[in-house]
């Protein structure tokens, strides 16, 4: 194609020759099978976790893929067969609480870290980057004895409370984002003579919206999605295990029933993936602040 | 308000009286210590201390019934020499971070250059690719578990079709790792989606200018794409790494699951399963500190999880610091 358009000394082909359109062809042909194969690769096991759900108990142990009698009923007995409401309600708590103090703490180091200059800002920022990287697990312990001397193991609050600290990850992503937004917007309301808290709810926070909302869905995401802390602060006390950790163990209870583990798989999936189609482009936006442009 | 006075040019900030000038400077100070004071709390009270403690643990016998006693390099010298499973435990975080960095940054790179030349319903590949990364890890492994049954699962069904006998996947020692990192390149959307939005950074006239020159699709790949988009991929691979030495969840669900049992409930003797095949370092040291209650221990092996996951990190760092991650736009 570049021959047709760029070179007007070469005489003008109406169609290109035979071969090269059948390659053509058949690259977009190669192209076009490559990401069927991966699209199918990526959606059959949804599908197939779907497709068991509404099995019978014996059709979910055969090895048939298409379900002989469509038991939606599974979706009412799955919540007889453990609290799962209970279990929503504590993941909802954690995670709801989680990004709302999150919101309430962080925002405003974010924005210190990017719209405000001082001594120490780098430095301040490089330790949210390093936060952010640190295995949990690598400083589970002392944090767990801190817990456990306020009595509070064995609750959701020593993975709710540290949000009113500061999210390493969120200051990381918003303040990614608030940076990109031009100085001079801040420098006229300076004029003006707005405060810096002024400045950071009348300016910065109705522009740095889809910021401010792509680090509130990753943190919602986040103790949503959270094993590793249900497990270590509520895995001994079962009236406050969130859907995760309920999860994990709901099919050693309900031993060969693939149907309703399918089932509960399936209700733990749902909200992310509701969320994701009302939500999609933040989510995209912030992975690409997060991974290209830092 | 004496924010103006800066503002105007001409020297005039000059004019203002110093004592102003101070009490301004205080009060921005005072401003931007209350907008910090969250992180600067979180900071120590989360990381800071946490990492003195662990380090300080890491050299007592402590239970955290009793006050930790002094135990020397005693919990050192048994981490290297003494575990039966340390070992074990290490060679499978290693294998899985390799496989898990190697088989997601190429599967990525493969997926976004297919997805950055689809022009019709490139919206809908993508949400289909991207999916899969936002199911919770624990539903994910649930479902692998039960997609790679031996016997009655859809993929070994499917194999049987060629005629394959499928694996034995998560209930063999030898196939289970190999189960988790496919597990692993389901979830890859987020990698995928780094890639995709690097390359639609990369001057479509480079490719034009290459082609002229006679370049085709593999040469143009490697001379144009990969170095327009190294960067991108070294903070890919180290931060893959950072994340594939805190492996963890995925591990213990599939191994739970593929048991029969519960890591939850208290029996710890499937950890691993099959054959410790799928113990993970994380893993060893969650079940020493927290089910064992061998915390002193279990610091010492925090300590090394946190030098080796240091030097990724700083690696991580000085790449983003030298890409101009500190930088303000004017």
């Amino acid at each position: 194609m570049a021959i047709t358009t760029v070179r007007p000394a070469v005489p003008v082909r109406r169609r290109p020759p035979r071969d090269v359109a059948w390659n053509r062809f058949l690259a977009w042909l190669g192209l076009h099978a490559v990401a069927v194969a991966i699209a199918i690769a990526f959606i059959a096991p949804l599908v197939f976790i779907l497709l068991t759900a509404v099995m019978t108990d014996q059709q979910a142990l055969t090895p048939d893929l298409w379900p002989r009698v469509w038991r939606w009923d599974n979706y009412v007995a799955v919540f007889r067969a453990a609290p799962l409401l209970t279990y929503l309600g504590n993941s909802l708590l954690y995670a709801v609480l989680s990004t709302g103090l999150m919101l309430l703490s962080s925002v405003p180091v974010a924005y210190a870290m990017s719209r405000l200059r001082w001594r120490g800002r780098d430095l301040l920022f490089y330790s949210v980057i390093v936060a952010m990287l640190l295995p949990p697990q690598v400083i589970a312990i002392p944090i767990y004895v801190l817990w456990a001397h306020l009595h509070l193991t064995g609750t959701l609050w020593p993975l709710i409370l540290p949000n009113l600290f500061g999210d390493a990850f969120s200051i990381f992503l918003m303040r990614q984002f608030l940076i990109t937004i031009p100085q001079s917007y801040s420098d006229s309301a300076r004029v003006d003579g707005a405060s810096e808290l002024q400045i950071l709810l009348r300016v910065i926070v109705p522009m740095g919206k889809p910021g401010i909302a792509a680090a509130a869905l990753f943190s919602f995401l986040n103790a949503w999605n959270d094993y590793f802390g249900p497990l270590l602060y509520t895995g001994e006390n079962q009236a406050n295990w969130t859907l995760s950790v309920a999860l994990a163990s709901f099919h050693s209870v309900h031993q060969v029933q693939w149907n309703l583990t399918m089932a509960a798989t399936v209700l733990v999936m749902l909200p992310v993936i509701v969320l994701f189609f009302f939500a999609q482009k933040q989510f995209i936006e912030g992975i690409k602040f997060s991974g290209v442009k830092g | 308000m004496t924010a103006v006075l800066e503002k105007r040019p001409g020297g005039a900030s000059v004019a203002r009286p110093p004592a102003r000038r101070r009490r301004r400077g205080r009060g921005r100070r005072l401003t931007i210590l209350a907008f910090t004071a969250p992180w600067l709390i979180g900071l120590t009270l989360f990381f800071l201390y946490p990492a003195v403690a662990t380090l300080v643990y890491s050299f007592t016998n402590f239970d955290l019934i009793d006050n930790p006693t002094f135990a020397g390099v005693k919990n050192y010298v048994f981490l290297f020499t003494s575990d039966p499973l340390l070992w074990t435990s290490i060679g499978n975080t290693v294998w899985l971070t390799v496989a898990l960095t190697v088989g997601r940054v190429l599967f990525g790179l493969v997926a976004a250059v297919v997805l950055v030349r689809i022009k019709r319903g490139a919206g809908i590949f993508r949400t289909l690719f991207y999916l899969p990364a936002l199911a919770p890890p624990v539903a994910a492994s649930l479902a692998f578990v039960f997609l790679l049954n031996p016997a009655t699962g859809p993929v070994n069904q499917f194999l049987h079709l060629f005629g394959i006998q499928g694996p034995l996947w998560f209930n063999d020692p030898a196939w289970a790792k190999p189960s988790l990192a496919v597990l692993g390149l389901w979830t890859s959307g987020t990698i995928i989606v780094i890639f995709l939005a690097a390359l639609l950074d990369v001057p479509g006239e480079l490719y034009e200018a290459a082609s002229l020159d006679g370049a085709n699709g593999w040469q143009q790949f490697r001379s144009i794409t990969v170095p327009a988009i190294s960067p991108v991929i070294t903070f890919a691979v180290v931060n893959s790494i950072i994340t594939g030495l805190q492996y963890f969840t995925e591990a213990v669900v599939a191994g739970a699951v593929a048991s029969g049992s519960s890591y939850t409930s208290g029996s710890s003797n499937n950890l691993g399963y099959p054959s410790n095949s799928t113990l993970t370092f994380p893993m060893w040291l969650y079940e020493q500190a927290f089910h064992q209650f061998h915390m002193g221990y279990a610091s010492a092996m925090a300590i090394v999880l946190f030098i080796v996951s240091g030097v990724f990190t700083v690696v991580l760092v000085n790449r983003m610091r030298s890409a101009g991650i500190g930088e303000e736009e004017e």
